[in-house]
């Protein structure tokens, strides 16, 4: 029974904590390009572009 | 790039944003984000894939033509949108959404704790157990039940009810219930199936929120047809960029080749051709020259003008067809979905069951909270999880699929009006066509001359040039080097070849017919290339398969009818031409009038009011933004196939509903009369309802193939 007092809590904190990424992941905007986020992974980081810097 | 502007730190940054069609994968959004970011005077890029959109943060002495020349020079055809009018669409389904991932986090957990009592906890474990598992389900309740509180709410007040009505008396009376049971050490509760319950019906509803953002607004779109502004001649004679809301009648604007006019007017000065396809839909461009008017969102295609404002804002045009169409949408807002029509039935059955089991109970003796016990297991196990995921769950499959095979639907009600459709009517220019100038004569061009024409037309952005680049580079062929390029707006492109004068463009006795163009090489006798505006390739069998399916075909075209006739002729169909926006709204009318539900296939502005007032409507991916927004689905690609394809689908769609809806009503009757006879622990609810859910969705699923 102790056992309870202990796991009770836990798997309460854990589901919170899945509960608080989840909200947190909503606001910051991560749901909101989905398809995005899907390719972004594909984009090679430090890979710069040929673009020209035209007359900059 | 003027005034190379420094970024402050700490200086006012002013977000702006484009749509850009052009998008299509992970190297775009690199190209895009990264082009961007070195530009002097841009802080930030950020390309939402989904939307299509990009966001630039910037200084604000940055205006937007530049910053659209920016995306332009980097490959991609970009609009500017007005932030306020993006905004707002999508926040109802982040709510839902959030309400979502609570009652998940809640069902969840209570869930954990309710499968030990059922295992065998009892005593003051239960008790506990109970009372741990109403800390964490009435506060759910109360933030998840929120969206069928409301829509319950509202329509009792206005004496109706819905399937949201029973959902909220179903899951306030089992939630207080379970806490009256808590408080007396109770043997049930039924916490996780209130819970359960909100946590299933939340993800259908957030399915078919989802699948109604991908739909904008079409008045919404019109806006970013008209071009933001315009360059305006100032009483001193300076120039000065005005937006398009401060534009008013008798101001003079100059307005360059390639741009969009921001306000109806006449020209002052200057000579060009104007493609008006945005209007009247015809491909073929117009000329225009002092003294004519010419209509806001129209593209000057040759020249610079100068042009008086002869009316802006709400009195173009364009606006004019915008509020055709928003009259149009109305009829549509009126059509009631199958999972509504349902409810209407299914509500009234509801209530009467449970308030007859309530009063049974009462009769043979039972205590008053005996039957408000079965009565609450009534409404909770008849409530209808299945019937709530029964019509998102196969649409959103089958959007999936069509997907895939190249058509975007924009909502769920699109599906289902699409399997009603039994009539379709085509709009001819870029519909049944391909809407650009193709199929030219490229024999009449020798071989060793076709590198230097390559080269003229690439450096040209006429759709003429733009064509006949397509045609050259299919065919293989290298560019020349040219010396000397210029354009001359109005006539063409010149230069030099190995020391001789080359150009393309327009023919000197070119009368009327502006689909033909000339290279000419070192003053010899100029080569006509004569361009045609192709039929879709497959039309005729796509066109074949709507008959199979019972739907007859004709044409409704702006065009002139000897521009018309060979495509009628060539698809077998019956035509009528010289059509304005209005026109082809009567003709929707009058087939509705006669019993008809009109799938109306269109692309460009004047469709806009047809698209809103078929009873479903489509339109191709090379449509207007104006066609695409008012269309209920796009379709991808030159095949005019998926329309057939997606009427197959939407017809097998309905069919999967209607045996959900039938999987539904067959495990109510199983489940109602147990309920009845009290025999509904919170167990065996848990199961019937997480049971019922599985079997409707995983018939839903399969869809996937659906479109094959």
């Amino acid at each position: 029974m102790t056992g309870l007092v202990l796991l009770i809590p836990v798997a309460l904190g854990l589901g919170l904590a899945g509960l608080a990424a989840f909200m947190w992941a909503m606001r910051s905007g991560q749901f909101e390009d989905m398809d995005g986020a899907a390719l972004r992974i594909l984009i090679e980081d430090g890979d710069v572009p040929d673009t020209d810097r035209r007359g900059d | 790039m003027t005034a190379p502007a420094r970024i402050e730190d700490g200086a006012p940054l002013e977000r702006s944003l484009f749509a850009v069609p052009g998008l299509h994968c992970a190297g775009c959004i690199a190209k895009i984000e990264n082009g961007l970011a070195p530009v002097p005077g841009i802080a930030s890029a950020r390309v939402n894939f989904t939307s299509r959109q990009v966001t630039v943060e910037h200084v604000p002495e940055l205006q937007l033509p530049e910053l659209q020349s920016a995306i332009e020079k980097l490959g991609f055809e970009a609009q500017p949108i007005r932030a306020e009018v993006v905004s707002a669409a999508s926040s109802e389904s982040r709510s839902l959404l959030k309400a979502t991932g609570v009652a998940g986090f809640a069902s969840m957990n209570v869930m954990l704790l309710s499968v030990s009592v059922w295992s065998g906890a009892d005593g003051a474990t239960r008790d506990l157990f109970h009372a741990v598992s109403a800390l964490i389900a009435i506060p759910t309740v109360a933030y998840s039940g929120r969206p069928f509180f409301k829509s319950a709410w509202s329509a009792l007040r206005h004496g109706r009810t819905n399937m949201d009505v029973p959902i909220t008396i179903g899951v306030l009376l089992v939630t207080a219930l379970s806490l009256f049971e808590t408080l007396t050490s109770g043997p049930h509760a039924y916490f996780d199936g209130a819970v359960m319950l909100l946590f299933f019906l939340l993800i259908g509803r957030v399915l078919d929120s989802v699948m109604r953002d991908r739909a904008r607004d079409g008045v919404t779109a019109l806006l970013k047809q008209t071009a933001p502004g315009a360059l305006t001649i100032r009483k001193d004679g300076g120039t000065e960029w005005r937006s398009a809301d401060s534009l008013a009648p008798g101001m003079r604007m100059i307005v360059a080749a390639g741009e969009r006019l921001a306000a109806d007017g006449m020209i002052e000065a200057g000579a060009s051709s104007f493609d008006l396809s945005l209007l009247t839909g015809e491909s073929a461009p117009q000329q225009a020259a002092v003294g004519d008017k010419v209509h806001a969102g129209t593209l000057n295609l040759d020249a610079p003008l100068t042009v008086r404002v002869t009316a802006a804002g709400p009195d173009t045009a364009i606006a004019d067809i915008a509020r055709l169409m928003e009259q149009a949408g109305q009829g549509r807002s009126r059509y009631v979905r199958i999972a509504d029509r349902a409810a209407r039935l299914y509500a009234p059955a509801v209530h009467t069951l449970a308030v007859l089991s309530f009063i049974g109970w009462i009769v043979v003796g039972a205590g008053w909270h005996q039957a408000l016990l079965v009565a609450a297991a009534v409404l909770i196990i008849t409530c209808p999880c299945a019937l709530g995921l029964a019509v998102p769950a196969a649409q959103i499959v089958a959007s999936g699929a069509l997907m895939r095979s190249g058509v975007l639907i924009k909502d769920g009600s699109a599906l289902e009006r699409l399997a009603d459709a039994d009539r379709a009517l085509f709009d001819k220019t870029g519909t049944l066509t391909l809407g650009r100038p193709e199929r030219t004569n490229l024999d009449a061009l020798p071989a060793d001359l076709r590198p230097v024409a390559l080269a003229l037309a690439r450096a040209s952005r006429h759709p003429l040039s733009q064509a006949l680049r397509r045609a050259l580079e299919a065919e293989g062929v290298a560019p020349a080097e040219v010396q000397d390029m210029v354009e001359e707006p109005g006539f063409g492109m010149f230069g030099l070849f190995e020391g001789k004068r080359v150009s393309l463009g327009r023919p000197d006795d070119a009368r009327g017919d502006l689909l033909v163009t000339a290279f000419q090489i070192d003053g010899r006798q100029p080569i006509l290339l004569q361009f045609e505006d192709a039929v879709r390739p497959d039309a005729k069998a796509a066109l074949e398969r709507l008959e199979g399916f019972g739907i007859g075909s004709s044409i409704v075209s702006g065009d002139r009818t000897d521009a018309v006739a060979p495509v009628a002729a060539a698809l077998g169909l019956t035509a009528q031409t010289g059509m304005r926006p209005q026109d082809k709204l009567d003709a929707i009318d009058r087939l509705k009038g006669a019993g008809h539900k009109v799938l109306m296939v269109g692309d460009g502005l004047n469709d806009g009011p047809a698209l809103a007032a078929g009873h479903v409507s489509m339109a191709p991916a090379s449509a207007s933004d104006v066609g695409q927004t008012a269309a209920d689905a796009v379709f991808l690609g030159d095949s005019l196939a998926p329309v057939a394809t997606a009427i197959q689908v939407a017809r097998r769609t309905m069919q999967v509903v209607r045996q959900n809806f039938a999987i539904a009503i067959g495990y109510n009757m199983v489940a109602i009369p147990l309920a009845f006879l009290g025999y509904v622990t919170p167990l065996v609810a848990a199961l019937a309802m997480s049971g019922s859910s599985v079997i409707v969705v995983g018939n839903a699923l399969r869809l996937r193939r659906a479109a094959r």
